[in-house]
């Protein structure tokens, strides 16, 4: 019997970047239940942008997380509940309260580059006993080397799990072979991961590249929800790794059907797509939750959303930055007129 | 005459202010003490005639009475900055905090050091960098207005931020929070920061959203900003609004650049000139208070 990999399901989180926050606690509930029903071990649940997400910057969520996991959580039988913690924004006290809602589970992200500011987080999480995950966002800017180097940081506060995540959906199969392959190769005692943006079309081959370089956990929506062209569509991740022989101990036409019969009416005319705006995050290596946000800028001060995300990429911006959005936004306006 | 004073914490912020205080009118750097004897700020220090120590605090304290030292700063961590004051204050010494510790009250210049001249409290807080750049702007705004909730955002970069900041980074959030509300002047306050490892390093950038109760009254907000802009560029020269306000709705908005004097890191780390401007300034006016007194 072939490893199980793990499927660690996105819709609830990063989908939420896909209608600016709003999902209602019976969609969350809905969803989340089609997603126990298809056996999937673990679903992340909070604003997009984490525990403290809620702001001007990044958009404030209908309920709060605490509410959405309440919701969520006691409805479980199968699937564990994680969270997103990104330090610069979420804190250690945001996670204590998520944990006494029964989280048990945490993925401390930081920028591929600057992994030491998640200490704190992380050896909290361990020392409580958490399923504790090291998340490098945008991996596409740093070589696999450095990749490693970033990883062991976070390795060494004691995560058991770490990252290569496409946070701008840039990356290639061949780039998500080498750089899941160091990870492997430096950290054969540690579980790796590989979370894939479709902004490319390519999410569903880089995780396949991923689970052959030796991946252990693939992150992924239904119904391809997420930032950008949203995550790894799940249900099509899943018929793949069937006929592939890849086993992920889930079943897959409960899955289909929670992408079709739950996901889909959910999200409506926002379903997520390779839109225009989408394919310039993959394009030009540019954080996915910036979409919304640039074609909001775009409506209000009719700089085309495509300039803006170029320079917002050639400006080497990273997660988080969505100030940026609308400073860049008046600066094009200015020096078009 | 001038005041005499010591530099806690050899690191970044602590070289780059000892730079400032070279060229304060009212007060004369003495001692710069540090925990590593191979580190860069103290050897700097040492050059330019200073006493050092990397004893720490306690290499400092035996000294303070015969060197007539009579205000401190302590640019190491917030976890170690209760015991630092403890010792200081019980030998009489004022102590400016640069840590995110927040033991003392919060003080940002513009906005309430005179407040604090008049109190004659031990220990002050000098917030956060994100804080010094941005808590002026919640105020400029809060004081035409109520603000029920200010949001800062400050994006430094990677190369700016030492070890301290991000070992601490729970600390900046939480401080800096706490500091829009109780002297922002917003009901609620939010920080986020955000390191940028970008080359050439980016400038450090802030941007200050607040939301009013009531529309916002666009002229009388907008001159207040202004002014404001006016009251930091005195220390710090560097800052300035890049774009705004920008109003939308009940959402006041203003996006800040603040470039250094390029004193110890290069001009990009803003972050670091307003911290230690801000405290330089706290300190000298506290010096002219103390020879005013002793006149």
């Amino acid at each position: 019997m072939s490893k199980i990999i793990k499927i660690h399901d996105m819709s609830l989180r990063d989908g939420m970047h896909s209608i600016a926050h709003q999902f209602s606690l019976k969609n969350m509930v809905d969803l989340s239940q089609a997603l126990d029903k298809a056996r999937v071990p673990l679903i992340e649940v909070t604003h997009g942008d984490g525990l403290a997400g809620g702001s001007v910057n990044y958009g404030f969520a209908k309920h709060t997380n605490s509410e959405y996991l309440s919701a969520v959580i006691p409805n479980l039988k199968y699937s564990k509940v994680s969270v997103l913690l990104i330090p610069g924004i979420g804190t250690i006290n945001d996670l204590k309260m998520v944990e006494d809602l029964g989280v048990k589970s945490v993925r401390v992200a930081t920028h591929c580059s600057e992994a030491d500011v998640s200490e704190q987080h992380i050896s909290y999480a361990v020392n409580r006993g958490f399923d504790t995950v090291g998340f490098l966002m945008m991996s596409h800017m740093l070589s696999a080397k450095d990749i490693v180097e970033q990883a062991r940081k976070m390795a060494g506060y004691g995560a058991n799990c770490l990252y290569v995540t496409d946070s701008s959906g840039h990356m290639l199969p061949e780039e998500v072979t080498e750089k899941v392959s160091a990870m492997r190769h430096a950290f054969p005692d540690l579980e790796i991961g590989f979370h894939g943006h479709h902004n490319l079309g390519m999410a569903v081959a880089n995780s396949i590249a991923a689970v052959e370089a030796g991946a252990d956990r693939i992150d992924g929506s239904v119904a391809g929800f997420g930032a950008g062209a949203g995550n790894t569509p799940l249900e099509v991740f899943a018929a793949v790794c069937d006929l592939k022989g890849i086993n992920l101990d889930i079943d897959l036409s409960a899955l289909m059907d929670a992408a079709e019969d739950v996901a889909t009416p959910i999200m409506g005319d926002k379903l997520p797509r390779v839109s225009r705006g989408a394919l310039t995050l993959g394009y030009a290596g540019v954080y996915s939750s910036f979409l919304l946000h640039a074609i909001r800028a775009e409506k209000k001060y009719g700089v085309p959303a495509r300039e803006i995300l170029l320079e917002l990429g050639r400006r080497k911006t990273v997660g988080g930055q969505e100030d940026m959005i609308e400073d860049v936004a008046l600066e094009l306006l200015r020096a078009g007129g | 005459m001038k005041i005499r004073c010591a530099l806690i914490g050899s690191g970044n912020i602590g070289t780059d202010l000892l730079y400032k205080l070279l060229r304060s009118d009212v007060i004369e750097p003495v001692w710069m003490v540090g925990i590593d004897a191979d580190s860069d700020g103290l050897k700097r220090a040492k050059d330019l005639g200073l006493k050092t120590t990397h004893g720490g605090v306690d290499g400092l304290i035996p000294h303070i009475l015969e060197d007539n030292i009579q205000i401190a700063f302590d640019a190491t961590s917030a976890y170690v900055h209760a015991e630092n004051s403890r010792k200081l204050v019980e030998k009489g010494v004022k102590v400016i905090d640069l840590t995110p510790a927040a033991i003392g009250p919060f003080c940002v210049p513009p906005v309430n050091l005179e407040e604090h001249l008049s109190q004659g409290k031990d220990n002050v807080n000098m917030v956060t960098c994100g804080g010094q750049a941005t808590i002026p702007m919640v105020y400029a705004v809060s004081r035409i207005q109520e603000v029920s909730y200010g949001e800062i955002i400050a994006t430094i970069s990677s190369k700016s931020a030492g070890p301290g900041t991000r070992k601490n980074i729970d600390e900046f959030t939480v401080t800096t929070s706490g500091a829009i509300e109780k002297v922002g002047g917003a009901d609620k306050g939010k920080a986020i920061i955000i390191l940028n490892p970008a080359e050439p390093p980016m400038m450090m950038r802030d941007t200050v959203h607040c939301l009013t109760k009531n529309e916002p009254d666009q002229e009388k907000i907008t001159q207040s900003v202004l002014a404001m802009e006016k009251a930091v560029q005195a220390y710090v020269p560097g800052y300035r609004i890049k774009e705004g306000p920008v109003f939308d709705g009940n959402r006041v908005s203003i996006f800040l650049e603040v470039k250094g004097m390029g004193d110890y890191l290069p001009e990009y780390a803003g972050n670091l000139d307003i911290m230690t401007a801000a405290s330089a300034k706290t300190a000298e006016m506290f010096a002219k208070q103390m020879i005013e007194n002793q006149k």
